[in-house]
């Protein structure tokens, strides 16, 4: 079970957050203008790297905030965790 | 004293508390201190169970959680307990203990026949037969199933209660023999929160059985000494009876306790077991070793013991597991156990000894005295049905790869062996780790982890006492300076002891031709054995997972932990390879098999997962006789059945009360969340479909949430409260989700928006005052509104008071009546129901619950989000285009709108059914089709939502999915029934009443 | 190679198993291949056998990185059945199911498939009329089922507990005569077996690191055994989907989640069907050993670690010691975790990808055992054709640019 670093409330156990896959997927923001490929490559392709993977958590059970994680989808290690709209750690990736 | 293979003297079992306890049904005494197995070998009973496959005798092997034969089923009725293993079963009065497996009796056991036909069953022999005919699969299984498992699983419900805590430590130390209570020491000294958790009845491990010194005192009095200290530390927490048995990420280890299973069945209260789940920061695995057995023909039968086993049974427990023993080994170590025996009393023949030579101090000692010692020979059969009566022992080669010279048969009933030994990495390994093979000493020893983790001691891979001590103290040391803690413990101080290595012996070379001699077993509950393993090369099973697998090593209730290295070590062999490229197993939770009911612990019944949630007039509507249906979390009331009513009679009573005068609902658990801030009506144009900026205050609107994907998610009625705050309404299952749902896009998409979310679900209690009268009713409670008809308009919303208490009232209606829902603080809600009750007395005002609701709202064909959609249904299917906004550049959802799928014209669309009878009702979930008599697979259009009588329409209604239904209006459709009944029914518009939809607006 | 007998068992017996060939070859790769199947594992090997044996493609070789039937095959709960909602899932699984059904005497090797019937239980009232939907959909279509109350549920399963005042009642069950488990570990190795003996080259420990194209087809593939040609590729590869369609330049709408399993020590038979809830993530049978096998439900986080969080396992306990107050004294022996690839409507992916000649058959969730014959006999087509087979047409890689879902959530979120 994780010890999950929420930025606003410290390390708390993982029952008290939710995942909710994938991070930085911004939505886009002139939908009608896309084709349809475009549009599901936004909707439903994923990167599900083996390795290391940012991703959204919330602390469903704390203050209720959505926050970045980078954590290893092998060894499960969290590596860094951090807010909404700060730049991930290590510059970006593809 | 009864019991005959008790020594004079000695041993930690008190010889004033004799305890009775049965067998198989026959009386037998021990001592207090005692395991089951130690008591049945005071009695001389070393056969205590038949093997899983062969039924081969079985006795008493090991003294701890490594056993694989000694399995019991304890007790019977319901506090039985299957598969215990009775080296870890502490003796109670009256303990029933019976041998698993095994029919009509442990003596005489029909399907020992099985053994006879032993070389019909090799590995896997069963993927290769009960093939033809193939109608027969089912009863061979019949009689497979019959002859496997082990013991029985209880038949009525458990008595005893599981308790579960959760704890955060410095320091956990698992383990509590003197390598875990150095660690201990050391971490508590220095002001660490300790936690040392030990399997066994008492701390001290295998050192319970020593006669060493540390520091100059009795080991055993060092260990009191330390165990009292421990127990003086305020911070420190010391678990007996409580195994280690999981090691997850991030140092979360969970370890059972058991409070109970030792005492008497009469003197047992509280729970039965704990489980402990913790957070430590700093884990010591203090595990210790395990010893393995050897390998050689036979070597399976009731009086072969491990040789720590024989020590821990005579010096620990004050039992002779024999009256004349050999010993065999391939290391130093059982020479200790051949001294014991002989303090013990027992005749010890000889040591064989596979090494050529051993030179120690303790092979000296042995020398010294009667004993012989037979260095470079091995033992090569075994014989003795029921108990061991003689070894065989052979000359090895100079070169060890065969066997030579005369036989050398030595009459014996006890034999201990000694195959070197293994840390027992278990945990380490389940931390992450790979156990790295140490070619040297013949053992696995901990590998590498990420985890903030140490072993020390045996654990490790350093087997003599004074390196446990040193281990453990530095171990204690550097984990509480992990935690910040000043320590610096010397490591206590015994002999040194020189050791000589060990001699690997895998397969030991054997008289008889491989593959063709007696059975040389490596896993002993499941009868696997060295030519199992072989096979399993042969036929291209090579991979250690593969012969696992295939052979079915290790899957016993031991896990392996007696064989499974000697299980590599020949595969090794066989293959021609390392044992370090041979690899290990994976090792899994659980460390041993841990009760389900400490897993599940209290939270079971009306607690299970979620709590109940119940609104502020549950206790109303429990008095006025409502049945209660489950929505979400909650317990809604179903319907009011009056004396002799059936469900339909009441929701009949129900509707027509409500249509004619005046019904009455709690609408409380419906979602309700705040949304507020200059954003807001910007923020729900994105939730919505429809559209929200113009929307004036005091008015309410009916919306649509889509997912991403275009499908319909919920839907609800929100009302402007004030230019910048919105009062949503959300259905009851889905509130949480769309809370977390918006709280999303607010967060993550649209932070620059100024929206405030609150949930506010709980904080009101709701009455819908619904049918022709609700207006006088709602009118002489609600206080400060004006009720009429112009002034207070369909979809509009006011507050005013009931009494001295603020309420808030919507002029919403979900049922096509004229309705008014009120809402109050949820403290007062019982009171403003009585109100409400009160008021609409002279109507007959009517409580009704969910199904009267279904039943209303499908008479106007609205839809239930979750019943009449299922993820694929999109506002156009519900032929509700008109809540889709053709003016807004966006909203959550749009872009899906228009993709190929979502635009096809077939689509299945909401439909209303009107049977051909007017009183049948189609069964909801009947699937429709256009031509009954089509052949199968019948190619289905559509299927039945929601479906009911209609007291007020006076005959049946449907909603549907119909493929294309939004053209098919007045066709016929038919829904085939599994009585093989087919109902015919024709498509219409999906409103059954008020068709004008006059009502709500009178 | 021998068949398998009683005959042959006792031939053998006399002669000690001595003479027992290996049930598979380990030769060295071959430098080209008409068609490479990567990944090893239950899927894997059903390609292979039906290729060799439906369309007479043998010179086929079986990549496997690790050991075959190591992945989400040998780490299954191993139901079996084929009562979907939805058309085109209900057709796949019936096909598979009807594959099973003479799978042991097809394949030579006894898979031991039982056919002890499934439970789906229902809690509330809305679980029941889906239960009512699916139920008479699969009959539509041709697949036994019914719809049984509480009561005939207890007279089937006496120790199951249908007290109707806890949290989660048992309202009712669908129930599939048809269904149940089979012996996971003997299916990979049947077809194997068959598929070596039609030729089929079976390569362990070999790990594909690469795909090669040129012009917008496939070429081969780089191993850790060396470069290995071929024109046509099928990848099978569950969980690990996402790094193989990486290697090839394109993204999956897949998502690799944890999914957990345990069993309990072995007891004598007490359970003789399959329960499955998906409202309490329980899903419990007894295997013939004697151990209660029991799946959870998935963790919400990607992994690929074959583990998941204890909090998931105590879950499913509960449910399960709920379901069987009686199991509370029985011991949980081990548990372990596989890698499910997750899709947005919990249906399979299975045909053409962007590239020419490289086949992805993937995407099975919790529920992929069940369809192994199935699943490998409509992608061998797929492979053998370059077409999909009308069954599997449904499940293409471009639903997802369309919007045509195969929405099986609704009526198996988790699938077992």
């Amino acid at each position: 079970m994780f010890l999950i670093e929420c930025p606003w409330c410290g390390m708390r156990d993982e029952t008290e957050f939710s995942c909710f896959g994938e991070a930085h997927i911004a939505r886009p923001l002139e939908t009608e203008k896309l084709s349809d490929e475009e549009w599901a490559d936004y909707l439903f392709m994923r990167k599900n790297p083996k390795g290391a993977h940012r991703e959204q958590w919330l602390h469903a059970a704390g203050c209720r905030r959505y926050f970045n994680a980078e954590r290893d989808t092998v060894s499960y290690q969290i590596s860094a965790t951090y807010k909404i709209g700060e730049k991930p750690p290590g510059g970006s990736r593809k | 004293m009864s019991e005959r293979f008790r020594t004079e003297q000695g041993g930690r079992v008190d010889r004033e508390q004799e305890i009775q306890f049965t067998f198989n049904g026959k009386p037998y005494t021990g001592l207090a201190g005692d395991t089951l197995c130690s008591a049945l070998l005071a009695n001389g009973v070393h056969m205590i169970g038949r093997s899983w496959k062969y039924h081969r005798p079985r006795g008493v092997m090991s003294a701890g959680a490594e056993e694989p034969n000694a399995i019991f089923q304890i007790e019977k009725g319901n506090r039985t307990i299957p598969n215990a293993r009775g080296t870890q079963v502490e003796l109670y009065a009256g303990l029933d203990a019976s041998s698993v497996n095994c029919w009509p009796s442990l003596d005489f056991d029909l399907l020992s026949i099985n053994s006879k036909f032993s070389r019909m069953m090799p590995a896997g022999f069963y993927y290769k037969t009960f093939m033809w005919p193939k109608s027969m699969w089912m009863k061979y299984e019949h009689f497979i199933r019959k002859a496997s498992g082990l013991g029985e699983a209880p038949r009525e419900t458990d008595p005893d209660r599981y308790e579960h805590t959760h704890r955060h430590c410095d320091v956990l130390v698992v383990g509590g023999g003197v390598a875990g209570l150095t660690a201990a020491l050391a971490a508590g000294r220095a002001g660490a929160r300790v936690i040392i958790a030990d399997e066994q009845s008492e701390p001290g491990g295998l050192t319970l059985a020593s006669k060493a010194h540390i520091d100059g005192i009795d080991a055993l009095q060092w260990i009191e000494n330390a165990v009292a200290e421990l127990q003086e530390m305020p911070e420190v927490t010391l678990l007996s009876r409580s195994t280690v048995f999981g090691y997850h990420d991030y140092n979360f280890l969970t370890i059972n306790q058991r409070l109970s299973d030792h005492l008497p069945i009469a003197a047992r209260s509280g729970g039965r077991e704990k489980l402990w789940q913790v957070r430590a920061r700093q884990v010591v695995l203090a595990t210790g070793a395990a010893e393995r057995p050897l390998t050689f023909a036979n070597n399976d039968r009731p009086g072969i013991l491990l040789a720590s086993a024989v020590s821990t049974y005579t010096n620990r427990y004050a039992v002779k597991p024999g009256k004349r023993a050999v010993v065999y080994t391939n290391n130093d170590s059982a020479y200790q156990s051949a001294l014991d025996l002989k303090a013990a009393g027992v005749e010890v023949v000889a040591v064989v000894d596979a090494r050529t030579d051993s030179a120690s101090e303790l092979a000296n000692t042995v020398r010294s005295t009667d004993i012989q010692v037979i260095n470079g020979s091995v033992v090569v059969d075994t014989a003795g049905h029921k108990r061991l009566r003689s070894v065989q022992v052979m000359r090895l080669s100079a070169d060890g790869s065969t066997v030579s010279g005369n036989v050398n048969s030595m009459a014996c009933d006890l034999l201990a062996v000694s195959g070197g030994w293994s840390p027992v990495v278990h945990l380490n390994a389940q931390s992450g780790a790979k156990p790295v093979w140490d070619e040297e000493a013949s053992m696995f020893r901990p590998g590498e982890t990420q985890q903030a983790q140490v072993s020390a001691g045996a654990a490790s891979g350093r087997l003599d006492l004074a390196g446990c001590l040193a281990e453990g103290a530095d171990a204690g040391n550097q984990a509480a300076k992990a935690c910040c803690f000043k320590a610096s413990m010397k490591a206590p101080q015994a002999e040194k002891v020189d050791a000589e290595a060990t001699l690997p012996l895998w397969n030991a070379p054997s008289p008889y031709t491989r593959g063709r001699g007696p059975k040389a077993f490596i896993d002993m509950q499941n009868d696997v054995g060295v030519a199992d393993i072989e096979l399993a090369v042969r036929e291209g099973f090579q991979s250690v997972e593969h012969v696992k697998r295939y052979t079915a090593m290790g899957f016993g209730t031991d896990q392996g932990k007696l064989g499974n290295i000697n299980g590599m070590g020949v595969l090794a062999q066989t293959m021609q390879q390392s044992i370090a490229a041979t690899g290990t197993t994976t090792y899994r939770p659980n460390y041993t098999p841990i009760s389900f009911g400490s897993f599940a612990g209290q939270n079971l019944g009306d607690r299970l997962f979620d709590p109940v949630r119940k609104t502020a007039m549950h206790a109303w509507h429990e008095e006025n006789g409502a049945k209660f249906e489950d929505v979400g979390q909650w317990k809604r009331p179903w319907y009011y059945p009056q004396a002799g009513e059936s469900l339909h009679d009441a929701v009949n009573r129900e509707c027509l009360a409500t249509r004619e005068s005046v019904g009455i609902l709690d609408a409380s658990t419906l979602g309700k969340i705040e949304v507020r801030g200059p954003d807001a009506a910007k923020f729900l144009e994105m939730i919505y479909t429809n559209n929200w900026m113009k929307l004036e205050v005091g008015k309410a609107r009916y919306g649509f949430m889509l997912g991403e994907d275009g499908m319909v998610m919920d839907d609800g009625v929100t009302i402007r409260i004030a230019e910048d705050h919105f009062f949503m309404h959300t259905t009851t299952g889905g509130a949480a989700g769309v809370l977390a749902w918006m709280e999303r896009w607010l967060q993550t998409e649209w932070p620059e928006m100024e929206v405030f979310l609150t949930s506010v679900t709980d904080h009101w209690a709701t009455a819908a005052v619904v049918g022709p009268k609700s207006r006088d009713v709602v009118a002489a409670v609600c206080e400060d509104i004006d009720f009429g008809a112009s002034a207070f308009p369909f979809m509009a919303s006011k507050t005013g008071k009931i009494g001295d208490v603020e309420c808030r009232v919507n002029r919403i209606s979900f049922s096509g009546e004229l309705a008014y829902e009120v809402n109050i603080p949820a403290n007062y809600g019982r009171f403003m129901w009585e109100k409400l009750m009160q008021a609409g007395e002279k109507f007959k005002i009517t409580p009704y619950g969910t199904e009267t609701m279904h039943v209303l709202r499908a008479e106007k064909g609205y839809v239930i989000v979750g019943q009449d959609t299922d993820g694929s249904v999109t506002v156009d299917d519900l032929g509700l285009g008109w809540a889709l906004s053709k003016t807004k550049p966006d909203f959550i959802g749009k872009r899906s709108l228009s993709r190929p799928d979502t635009v096809r014209k077939d689509r299945k669309q909401l439909v209303g059914l009107l049977t051909e009878d007017p009183m049948t009702v189609i069964p909801e979930g009947a699937q429709l089709v256009n031509d009954p008599a089509a052949a199968i697979p019948l190619p289905m259009v559509g299927h039945v939502s929601s479906s009911y009588y209609s007291a007020c329409c006076g005959h049946s209604i449907a909603m549907a999915l119909v493929k294309g239904g939004h053209h098919r209006m007045g066709e016929t459709v038919y829904a085939p029934l599994s009585s093989g009944r087919v109902i015919k029914a024709t498509i219409t518009e999906p409103v059954f009443y008020d068709k004008e939809g006059a009502k709500p607006d009178a | 190679m021998s068949k398998y007998s009683i005959f042959s068992l006792l031939r053998n017996a006399i002669s000690y198993h001595e003479n027992w060939a290996s049930a598979w070859r380990s030769p060295e790769p071959k430098k080209e291949y008409d068609v490479l199947i990567v990944g090893g594992g239950g899927h894997g090997l059903a390609t292979a056998y039906y290729l060799a044996k439906e369309h007479g493609i043998t010179n086929v070789a079986v990549l496997e990185k690790g050991w075959i039937g190591g992945g989400n095959t040998g780490r299954n709960t191993t139901i079996v059945r084929s009562n979907y909602l939805w058309d085109e899932s209900a057709h796949l699984y019936e096909k598979s199911m009807q594959l099973w059904e003479g799978l042991s005497q097809d394949l030579n090797y006894n898979v031991m498939f039982s056919q002890r019937g499934v439970y789906n239980l229902g809690h509330n009232l809305q679980d029941m009329r889906d239960i009512q939907r699916r139920v008479n959909a699969n009959r539509l279509n041709g697949i036994d089922g019914q719809v049984v109350m509480p009561e005939e549920i207890k007279r089937a399963i006496p120790e199951i507990n249908i007290d109707q005042g806890c949290r989660y009642p048992i309202l009712g069950a669908s129930f599939q005569p048809r269904g149940g488990v089979a012996r996971h570990d003997a299916v990979a190795w049947g077809f194997a077996r068959g598929a070596d003996m039609r030729g089929v080259d079976i390569i362990q420990n070999c790990e594909v690191t690469a795909i090669k194209q040129k012009n917008g087809a496939v070429t081969g593939v780089e191993t850790t055994r060396g470069t290995i040609n071929a024109k046509k590729i099928g990848v099978v590869v569950a969980g690990h989907c996402s790094v193989l369609a990486e290697m090839a330049g394109f993204r999956m709408p897949i998502e690799s989640h944890p999914l957990q399993a345990l069993v309990s020590e072995p007891i004598k038979p007490v359970i003789n069907t399959v329960i499955m809830s998906n409202a309490v993530h329980g899903y419990i049978s007894q295997s013939d050993k004697g151990d209660l096998v029991i799946g959870a439900g998935i963790d919400s986080y990607n992994g690929y670690g074959q583990r998941g969080s204890f909090p998931t396992i105590e879950h499913t306990v509960a449910a399960i010691v709920e379901m069987f107050p009686i199991f509370k004294r029985v011991r949980m022996n081990r548990q372990w975790g596989g890698i499910v690839d997750t899709t947005p409507d919990a249906c399979p992916i299975i045909g053409n990808t962007p590239i020419n000649g490289l086949y992805f058959n993937c995407g099975w969730g919790t529920g992929g055992f069940k369809a192994t014959p199935g699943s490998g006999w409509v992608f061998a087509h797929n492979v053998a054709t370059g077409e999909p087979h009308e069954l599997n047409r449904a499940f293409a890689l471009d639903r997802f640019v369309s919007g045509f879902l195969i929405d099986e959530h609704g009526a198996a979120g988790v699938a077992h």
